[in-house]
């Protein structure tokens, strides 16, 4: 479980797990569900084309990411955001179908992409997840009385010279590049539990913010490595393990608040 | 004497509509000041408008210092990881960025400030948790962390029931009495008529203020609401009551032009 | 794929192809109309999403996948109805997780459909839809599901307008409001079961959601907007077809997905919707 060549996918699954979890505890605090869920599925295409044009998958999910952040910065002003939204994302998803078609290997390619496949992490993906694992929660750190500020009272905050038009794109590009590297190991329709579950445990266990957030990032790390390891083990998809062991630890967590009080 | 607060001529416009018109008047250090006026007279407007989150379109707003601002009501899930003690320290350092290291000094300052409205008991218990007086105490203590020269309150009596509401225009009494001038808007003014000392009453985007004896007189309040009100003293408290009854007989009175 | 070099309309698939895409469009049209105006796409989605396993299920247990994505669909809705129920706090956190759960599921059994049944293609056809490799008999199928479900939506039309308007004066003019809410669903549920069929689970919002949010754009009255959106569903459904028999040939041994197609189309009768509207 602990060959030399798997020592890539360990240290990568350890960085995504700190970012999804720091950034998970954000996406709960100022309710950006919605976000968490669209934004993986608009990277989902940059992989698709990024296997077209032969460079490395994280730059292509990253930048469709992005643009998905501007997509939705956009959309917010729409007539009816919700449906929108949808269309746009769906319509996303039927262009990375697109692409994947056109690069072959669409099967293996589909499945790899919407579910996760960390055994595949080789080392040209250690550069970005080191940048992104540590500098994306140095970063929300650093933010991390502005962003809590303005989810709680927005109107103070901006009379306090924050703006919360300009919080909110920092947050969601900085959620968008952890979807992008978290992609690989959980997939696009599974990067959304992996930030939700942990952050969404840690808020039923105690009530202080900055213990909540470390608490969402060792939760994070705890699925993730049991993911890989029971993925190693019984060779099943990775996404089914962090799917259900997020589940498990929210369910954990609202039984263990209900017993205890 | 300076004024804590001096508004000046102030015009405010939303969406082409003219919400406040030429509305002036000026509060010394310590008033405790009632605005009052019907839901869409422009009370928040005005609040607002002194805050500085809505530009006006004629007039000035001065200020002598920092003001502290307390909204109706904070929209949270219940479950949100802030305990109140957090959101108050929020007030000293919530626009700053940096990483947030714990600081004994700024802790001991917050409970001080917890222990000054009454608010140490719950200070552990998530905010979104806490009932209405609950609440408001923490968003008073939010605001005057920063220790304002004025504080601003956004209906602070409208979700709580007789006791909470006394208990927080007994506590904005206490703010007063220490310099800082209280401005409160209300729909209702009997709740605040021993405590405040000053009135603002708006009606379709005029204002007109006062002393408090001077305003709460029969044929004063008659002409501001446009309908017969009646000023009654019962065991040396007085309560304001409008419609039938009295000298006019419930008959409409002309309203201020 | 050379089935699809001989004359378009003669080809059994694209025979089978076209009647699909038009049971799907016109139902999905017709109810998406409920669940535009309902603020539930959403819940459609969803629905979607966990109808995948479903699909994924009938290829492991080797029955019909219009079987088993409806199957998991009408769970899906019963959980919705029961969700919705409850107003305790965080409940949109909770259904997210259940869902990314659920999602977790499809991708276990969509990884024992290729390892343990040799289906390589599952993860695709289920979640992106195989149009021209449906069984021969799907597009009777569907077309039947489709006339019940247009059958049953014209059943309950009058109330559940009402009730889409104001649910409590619907209560108060002795609509049972519960029962009226469940049987939705399940034609909500249905609707989406056909619209995976012709376009796979995930993308499968787009024929519920786009041509009734262009179609509510554009028409007057409630039953003007269904018929609207039913035609261009059909349109967007059929000319998508249509693309893709098309596009063989336009690079090297590839036809391009039918699901691909079908989406674009949506998104651009919708975007033209909205800006129809506006100038």
């Amino acid at each position: 479980m602990f060959a030399p060549y798997l020592r890539d996918a360990w240290i990568v699954a350890t960085l995504i797990a700190l970012a999804a979890g720091c950034a998970g505890y954000f996406v709960v605090l100022r309710g950006a569900g919605f976000a968490a869920h669209a934004l993986p599925m608009a990277a989902f295409p940059g992989a698709a084309l990024a296997g077209l044009l032969g460079i490395a998958q994280v730059y292509g999910l990253a930048a469709f990411a992005l643009a998905g952040v501007a997509g939705l910065t956009w959309l917010k002003r729409a007539q009816r955001p919700d449906a929108a939204a949808a269309l746009v994302l769906v319509a996303l998803l039927g262009l990375g179908a697109l692409f994947l078609s056109l690069s072959g290997g669409y099967a293996n390619a589909v499945y790899a992409l919407l579910f996760g496949q960390i055994l595949g992490v080789g080392p040209a993906d250690l550069p970005p997840a080191l940048a992104i694992g540590l500098g994306v929660p140095a970063l929300l750190l650093a933010c991390f009385r502005p962003l809590s500020y303005s989810a709680i009272a927005p109107d103070i905050a901006a009379a306090r010279g924050l703006s919360g038009a300009g919080l909110d794109v920092l947050f969601l590009g900085l959620l968008a590049v952890t979807a992008a590297i978290a992609l690989p190991l959980a997939g696009a329709l599974l990067v959304f539990t992996l930030m939700v579950g942990p952050a969404a445990a840690a808020r039923q266990l105690t009530p202080a913010p900055l213990p909540a957030l470390g608490l969402s990032m060792a939760l994070a790390l705890l699925i993730v490595w049991a993911a890989l390891a029971l993925a190693w083990l019984t060779s099943l998809p990775s996404g089914f393990f962090v799917g259900a062991g997020s589940a498990l630890v929210y369910a954990a967590a609202r039984l263990w608040r209900r017993v205890k009080g | 004497m300076t004024h804590a607060l001096d508004v000046a001529g102030l015009c405010v416009s939303l969406g082409g509509r003219e919400v406040l018109h030429e509305v002036s008047f000026a509060l010394e250090p310590g008033a405790f000041c009632g605005l009052i006026g019907a839901n869409g007279s422009g009370k928040t407007t005005l609040l607002r408008s002194i805050l500085g989150f809505t530009a006006p379109s004629a007039g000035r707003v001065a200020l002598a210092g920092v003001a502290g601002y307390v909204p109706q009501k904070l929209q949270l899930d219940p479950d949100m990881p802030v305990r109140a003690g957090d959101f108050v320290e929020l007030g000293l350092n919530g626009h700053r960025f940096g990483f947030p290291f714990p600081s004994r000094a700024r802790r001991a300052k917050v409970e001080a400030m917890l222990a000054a409205v009454g608010a140490e008991a719950f200070a552990g218990q998530r905010i979104g948790e806490l009932s209405g007086g609950q609440q408001q105490r923490v968003l008073i203590a939010h605001a005057l962390i920063r220790q304002p020269k004025l504080l601003l309150l956004d209906e602070p009596l409208a979700n709580l029931d007789l006791r909470a509401s006394a208990e927080i225009i007994a506590l904005l009494k206490r703010v007063a009495a220490q310099g800082v001038t209280v401005l409160l808007s209300a729909h209702d003014m009997n709740p605040l008529l021993s405590a405040m000392d000053r009135i603002v009453y708006l009606a379709k985007g005029r204002a007109a203020s006062g002393r408090t004896q001077e305003v709460v007189r029969t044929e004063v309040l008659s002409a501001l609401y446009g309908y017969h009100i009646d000023v009654i003293r019962v065991h040396d408290r007085i309560i304001v009551v409008a419609g039938e009854g009295g000298a006019h007989g419930g008959k409409h009175v002309a309203a201020i032009p | 794929m050379t089935l699809l070099q001989p004359g378009f309309l003669s080809s059994l698939p694209v025979q089978n192809a076209l009647l699909i895409g038009a049971g799907a469009a016109l139902l999905s049209g017709a109810a998406g109309v409920f669940t535009v105006l309902r603020g539930q796409s959403f819940a459609g989605h969803t629905l979607a999403d966990v109808s995948s396993a479903g699909g994924a299920l009938a290829y492991l247990l080797g029955i019909s996948p219009l079987a088993g994505f409806f199957g998991l669909a009408v769970l899906g809705a019963l959980g919705v109805e029961a969700a919705g129920e409850r107003r305790a706090a965080g409940r949109d956190l909770a259904a997210g997780i259940v869902l990314g759960a659920g999602m977790g599921i499809t991708a276990l059994l969509l990884y024992l459909d290729v390892t343990l049944k040799g289906h390589g293609g599952a993860a695709v056809a289920v979640m992106f839809g195989a149009l021209f490799a449906a069984p021969p008999g799907l597009g009777r199928a569907v077309a039947l599901g489709a006339l019940a479900g247009l059958a049953g939506l014209g059943l309950i039309y009058r109330p559940l307008l009402l009730a889409t308007l104001d649910g409590e004066l619907a209560r108060a003019d002795g609509v049972n409001t519960k029962l009226l809410g469940g049987a939705y669903l399940l034609l909500l549920a249905l609707a989406v079961t056909l619209c995976a069929m012709a376009v796979g689970a995930i993308l499968s919002t787009a024929l519920l959601i786009g041509p009734a949010a262009a179609a509510l754009r554009l028409a007057r009255g409630p039953v003007a907007a269904m018929a609207l959106a039913g035609l261009l569903g059909l349109g967007c459904a059929w000319g998508g077809i249509w693309l893709a028999y098309q596009s063989y040939g336009w690079t090297p041994g590839h036809v391009w997905p039918v699901s691909f197609f079908i989406t674009a189309l949506v998104l651009a009768v919708y975007a033209a919707a909205a800006l129809a509207r506006r100038g």
